[in-house]
């Protein structure tokens, strides 16, 4: 039904976006990029900001679309064979790097095999499913897995598996690359400037291989520190595209109710950022599942989504986003029932124990989201002492398990295998990092439900597994599913086609153009 | 002693405070918790062993502590700040390219401060009691009490938003490609704002402290005499009253100036001005040790430098001061 409903709206949204007139070409974008990222090598650096800015760059074999059909991109065509082992990618053709060197398949392979494999950790899970990647001829580039990997589809994205050049980077030492500071890609938009601290400036691929394409000249992403002050430069027309985060949400309505400003949630899609609170399963009152239970019942999820995220968002029902592939509604829904949460407590003997409660130091919103839980906790009954740190300190307590209660949030990418199931199986129980099951629940059955999922071939057989996971640990409250984040765009009316991918702005300036 | 011996003696004593600091730093900080690894890893949203550790080799950190100490104070002394790893450039060089723009806004305001400040606390001062007395003083009050941030949102508000008369914020205007006078009048724009609003604080405090010191000075006998040989108000205010009152305020203008280098995190941060103390804020927040400590390094060198200033000032100033006080 749900897919049904996205399918009219593209259909609705297609047919309104088609009227007879031309695009536009010219013109400079003005994105905020917040905080300045801390390089644009795309290869190296993975963070929220340069995969915005390097997003232009860079590119990778697909691209994928706001319901995560994949389409084409530096491969024009792919195949996948029955048994799910062998993925055939045909590249585009007449492809030159940002230097005028030809791109070919030597650099596909010389990207997976060598350079991400070595620098980039989140690929290098999707790599080890991988046996080989060869290159037959100049076009095309054969993967061939060990075993299916359902998700794998899903690893062709831009800041999945950025294509760098070979024959800049063939046999040097990554990290101390020169060429690092002056990234070469195959993307619509080459590095042009970057003034630190101020703004980072790209200029139009005269040479990209889609004629036609990109429509803009240039594109600035301007650093704006202050939250106030990126509002403000919205609102005096400095810059003409917020993208999702980049002000606090209650500025966000005051914007939007402005002449020629639209919104949109899309382009999040592939992302879903999930948020929710680790509950310490290993000591504590946070160890006891009837304590988590009642965590979930004494919290009003739908007003904090209300007041503290102004109605953006949606409470989560299940570790996996609605957005995600392999969602299911089948599961325990954690209303609003504080009786019902002190009954709990009541049965465990909760002795008024106080708990330590970490928030997210991303900011104002984060802060008032926690001020919310530890009010309604405290309505139960339960001792809340919130416990703030910077970002530094909040990794190292959370890597080193020193809290009770913990708020984070994670991306998806689009599959449970990659983005949901680390969170919750027992191997990834690992002091030192705060992006695995930090929480330590520990459910053997599960671990091999989780397993078994991520190597079949048949969509429908993955679902039919991922629904009784869903079931099951929506049962056990791991941690505390709070909302599916939605981080609005806000941006002039008159940028057309602005996010047209499930990534959004990351690689948006591609297809946007202004209308005159 | 001669005022060359006094200036090496303070110097040496000096190269050694530095070192201290240097030390107690690199100790401070590394006593925070978090270390750039993990905050560059977790930006990234996900992180296995091997990244980790990578990164920790590259940046020294698997290093023993008393090594990466020893490496580092190693490097000070012959004037190595060291490496940027997560800007990925010499922390020299990051420091030299923000500098300018720092040095711009906090010699602006320092010198808009030190000339109202004094002119206008030297006219408080010769109508005191007055109504244009009170208005002054507490006028001066409310700039000294209202604080930083508020101020300068406040500032935007009103001539950005509201009346459209000066850019909110940046250095320049990006991407217009202005050169030469052009250009020096655009960034002049775009000073005015950042610059009165981190002015106004200091600019209070050099009035109020001009106008007591003053007001105490014109009670003295000195004073009376010269009013006795018949010489003019001003005169009398600019030759005797002035000259002796300005010491106080020379002493609170030094310890300004030492912190002129360190730049202005806040009004930085609101008006996106592209200095010295956002990139010790950024750093901090990232746990980039080498440019943390290298912005502190240098600002401390400016505290060290400007106090000898100040004092060679005060012997301008005031003959009596011998070197040796």
């Amino acid at each position: 039904m749900q897919h049904l409903l996205k399918a009219t709206t593209f259909l609705v949204a297609a047919a309104l976006a088609a009227p007879a007139f031309a695009q536009d070409d010219g013109g400079r974008l003005d994105i905020v990029v917040q905080p300045e990222p801390p390089g644009l090598m795309l290869g190296l650096v993975q963070n929220g900001p340069t995969q915005l800015v390097a997003g232009d760059i860079f590119e990778s074999l697909l691209r994928y679309d706001t319901d995560l059909v994949p389409g084409p991109s530096l491969a024009k065509s792919w195949e996948i064979s029955d048994d799910g082992l062998v993925y055939t990618f045909h590249l585009q053709e007449g492809v030159k790097w940002h230097d005028g060197e030809p791109f070919s398949a030597d650099d596909v392979v010389f990207s997976a095999d060598v350079f991400l494999r070595e620098t980039h950790a989140r690929l290098r899970a999707s790599l080890a499913y991988v046996d080989k990647i060869e290159a037959p001829d100049a076009n095309t580039v054969v993967f061939t897995l060990k075993e299916p990997f359902g998700p794998f589809i899903n690893a062709f994205e831009t800041g999945t598996m950025p294509i760098v050049p070979k024959h800049i980077y063939e046999g040097t030492d990554f990290a101390n690359n020169p060429a690092n500071a002056t990234p070469i890609g195959t993307g619509p938009f080459k590095f042009d400037k970057w003034e630190k601290g101020s703004y980072i400036h790209l200029v139009k691929n005269e040479d990209y291989y889609i004629d036609g394409l990109p429509h803009l000249d240039e594109v600035f992403y301007r650093v704006i520190p202050d939250a106030a002050a990126r509002a403000v430069a919205f609102e005096t027309g400095e810059v003409d595209v917020l993208p999702g985060g980049s002000v606090e949400n209650w500025d966000i309505p005051r914007l939007a109710a402005m002449d020629n400003v639209c919104t949109t949630g899309k382009g999040w899609e592939f992302f879903a950022p999930h948020a929710w609170m680790w509950l310490n399963n290993r000591e504590g009152p946070t160890a006891d599942k009837r304590f988590r239970q009642a965590v979930m019942y004494a919290m009003d999820r739908e007003f904090m989504k209300d007041v503290v995220w102004n109605g953006y968002g949606k409470v989560a029902t299940s570790p996996v986003s609605s957005r995600t592939n392999f969602y299911s509604d089948d599961t325990t829904m954690y209303n609003h029932d504080p009786e019902k949460a002190k009954a709990l407590l009541a049965e465990m003997g909760y002795d008024g124990t106080e708990v330590r409660l970490l928030p997210l130091p991303y900011g104002e919103t984060w802060q008032r989201w926690a001020e919310a839980v530890r009010q309604n906790l405290s309505e139960v009954g339960i001792n809340v002492q919130i416990d703030s740190t910077d970002v530094a300190g909040w990794n190292e307590k959370t890597a080193n398990w020193d809290y009770d209660m913990a708020f984070t949030y994670l991306y998806q990418y689009g599959d449970p295998a990659l983005g949901v199931s680390r969170n919750y199986t027992a191997d990834r129980i690992k002091k030192g990092s705060p992006w695995n099951n930090v929480e330590g629940y520990d459910n053997p059955e599960l671990d091999a439900k989780w397993a078994a999922a991520a190597t079949m071939v048949k969509p429908e057989d993955r679902a039919k597994i991922y629904a009784e996971i869903q079931k099951e640990i929506v049962d056990d409250v791991p941690v505390a599913w709070m909302q599916e984040l939605e981080f609005p765009t806000i941006y002039r009316c008159n940028v057309q086609d602005l996010v047209t991918t499930g990534i959004g702005i990351n690689d948006g300036p591609r297809n946007a153009w202004i209308k005159k | 002693m001669s005022i060359l011996t006094a200036i090496l003696g303070r110097l040496a004593k000096a190269a050694l405070t530095l070192l201290a600091i240097a030390v107690l730093n690199f100790f401070l900080l590394h006593a925070a918790p978090g270390d750039p690894a993990v905050v560059l890893a977790g930006e990234a949203g996900a992180a296995d062993e091997q990244m980790i550790e990578q990164l920790r080799e590259r940046f020294g950190l698997d290093q023993p502590f008393y090594v990466q100490l020893g490496k580092y104070v190693g490097g000070i002394v012959q004037l190595d700040l060291g490496y940027s790893f997560r800007q990925d450039a010499p922390v020299s060089q990051l420091i030299l390219d923000r500098l300018p723009a720092t040095l711009l806004l906090t010699l602006t305001a320092f010198g808009i401060s030190l000339v109202c400040g004094i002119a206008l606390g030297v006219a408080s001062a010769a109508r005191v009691g007055k109504a244009s007395d009170s208005a002054l003083t507490t006028l001066a009050l409310l700039f000294y009490a209202t604080p930083l941030y508020w101020l300068a949102l406040m500032a935007v508000l009103v001539f950005s938003v509201w009346l459209g008369w000066l850019p909110g914020f940046g250095y320049e205007t990006v991407g217009a490609g202005y050169t030469g006078i052009t250009r020096a009048l655009d960034i002049l724009q775009h000073l005015i704002l950042p610059a009165l609003t981190l002015g106004l604080f200091f600019m209070a405090v050099y009035m109020r402290m001009t106008r007591a010191s003053m007001l105490e000075v014109s009670q003295l006998d000195f004073v009376k005499t010269a009013k006795a040989k018949g010489l003019s108000g001003p005169a009398i205010r600019r030759r005797h009253i002035l000259r002796n009152a300005i010491l106080p305020v020379v002493t609170l203008a030094g310890l300004q100036a030492g912190q002129l280098v360190g730049g202005a995190v806040l009004t930085e941060t609101v008006f996106a001005w592209p200095g010295i103390g956002r990139l010790m804020f950024e750093s901090l927040a990232a746990r980039d040790y080498n440019t943390i400590l290298g912005v502190f390094l240098v600002s401390a060198a400016m505290v060290i430098l400007f106090n000898i200033v100040t004092d060679i000032v005060y012997r301008i100033v005031d003959p009596r001061i011998g070197a040796t006080a």
